[in-house]
């Protein structure tokens, strides 16, 4: 259960990156998480809202772009995507291959409604 | 809508201190390794049996990472190297904070190799550098030969695995060759030891491996 100390570290991201004045108008943080990040959305959702509850941010909340788990063999050419986590290449058989994608854990964007726009 | 667009991992300021960590490693001359693994599958018996190997022979330090009490320090304290519990509190994990803030109450000076015993829990310790050379991941035969298959976020990040308690394999349902095999799978780097803290099989083959990278 590090899902609570992650979505801290999501917190103090969007803490530095909005003035504070806009923060209740953050709606989304878009996040990349990849399918072997070792992160259960479901409880960093859960975290995440308990933080932000009776805070400027509570109108927040996480989406997740969910990247998989890719791998490209190195002897002979191909991309796969195997069972989660395994990297021996399902074609050739060889060990010599490469993850491309699957362990992200990153905060990408930030969506602000516009409520200065509204106000006009 | 307006949107801020970054580019950030979310773990960047735990990445941030480890980078000090191992660069004051690094200075100093200690070789760090970062011992993983399930509750109970024998991280302070290896860690006993090493230190054991190389008492008298080479300068070596712990860090005890544990949701509650210091009976691993305790057990340490008994090899005479210099050791510091952390204590959690619940937290499951330790991070590189944790690890600089005991090395306050640590001197790693003339110290070869120093260990950190991570908390025991198989899934978030692989998300937090330490600053450590290498993280070496423990599974005991008794846990049974699908482990890697579930967890493999820790043995991808891992450079060793050591498979404890084979002494026990005659009287339980696991197979060596399908929990290295199924180890290999995730990790084909992985180097593979075998070993039992009660017949004390495999460790000089172990200690010998480790020695390697912190001599000469």
């Amino acid at each position: 259960m590090h899902e609570l100390s992650i979505a801290q570290n999501i917190l103090d991201i969007v803490r530095e990156s909005v003035p504070p004045k806009e923060l209740p108008d953050v709606r989304t943080v878009k996040l990349r998480l990849g399918d072997l990040a070792g992160v259960v959305p479901d409880s960093l959702e859960f975290s995440f809202t308990v933080l932000t509850a009776d805070t400027p941010l509570r109108n927040a909340k996480l989406h997740f772009d969910h990247i998989p788990f890719m791998v490209t063999c190195n002897a002979c050419g191909k991309n796969f995507t195997n069972e989660i986590g395994f990297v021996l290449c399902p074609s050739c058989g060889s060990a010599d291959t490469k993850i491309l994608s699957g362990l992200e854990l990153q905060v990408v964007e930030i969506e602000l409604e516009d409520t200065k726009a509204e106000a006009l | 809508m307006s949107v801020v667009t970054i580019q950030r991992k979310v773990l960047e300021k735990n990445d941030e201190i480890a980078r000090r960590n191992r660069q004051r490693f690094s200075q100093q001359g200690t070789f760090v390794i970062n011992l993983v693994s399930s509750p109970g599958s024998g991280k302070t018996s290896v860690l006993e049996k090493t230190l054991e190997y190389f008492e008298g022979k080479v300068n070596v330090a712990v860090i005890e990472g544990d949701v509650q009490t210091d009976l691993d320090a305790q057990r340490i304290a008994r090899y005479h190297v210099p050791v510091v519990q952390i204590v959690t509190n619940g937290g499951c994990h330790l991070e590189a904070k944790l690890v600089e803030d005991a090395l306050t109450n640590l001197d790693v000076t003339g110290v070869k190799l120093l260990v950190i015993e991570n908390v025991g829990n198989l899934v978030c310790p692989s998300n937090y550098d330490l600053g450590e050379a290498m993280k070496v991941v423990v599974a005991s035969t008794t846990e049974g030969d699908d482990k890697p298959l579930k967890y493999p976020g820790m043995f991808l990040h891992a450079s060793a695995l050591i498979i404890n308690k084979i002494d026990l394999l005659p009287y339980i349902n696991c197979s060596l060759d399908a929990l290295k095999g199924n180890a290999l799978k995730i990790n084909p780097a992985l180097k593979v030891f075998e070993m039992s803290c009660t017949t004390k099989a495999g460790v000089p083959e172990w200690c010998r491996w480790l020695e390697q990278h912190f001599s000469g």
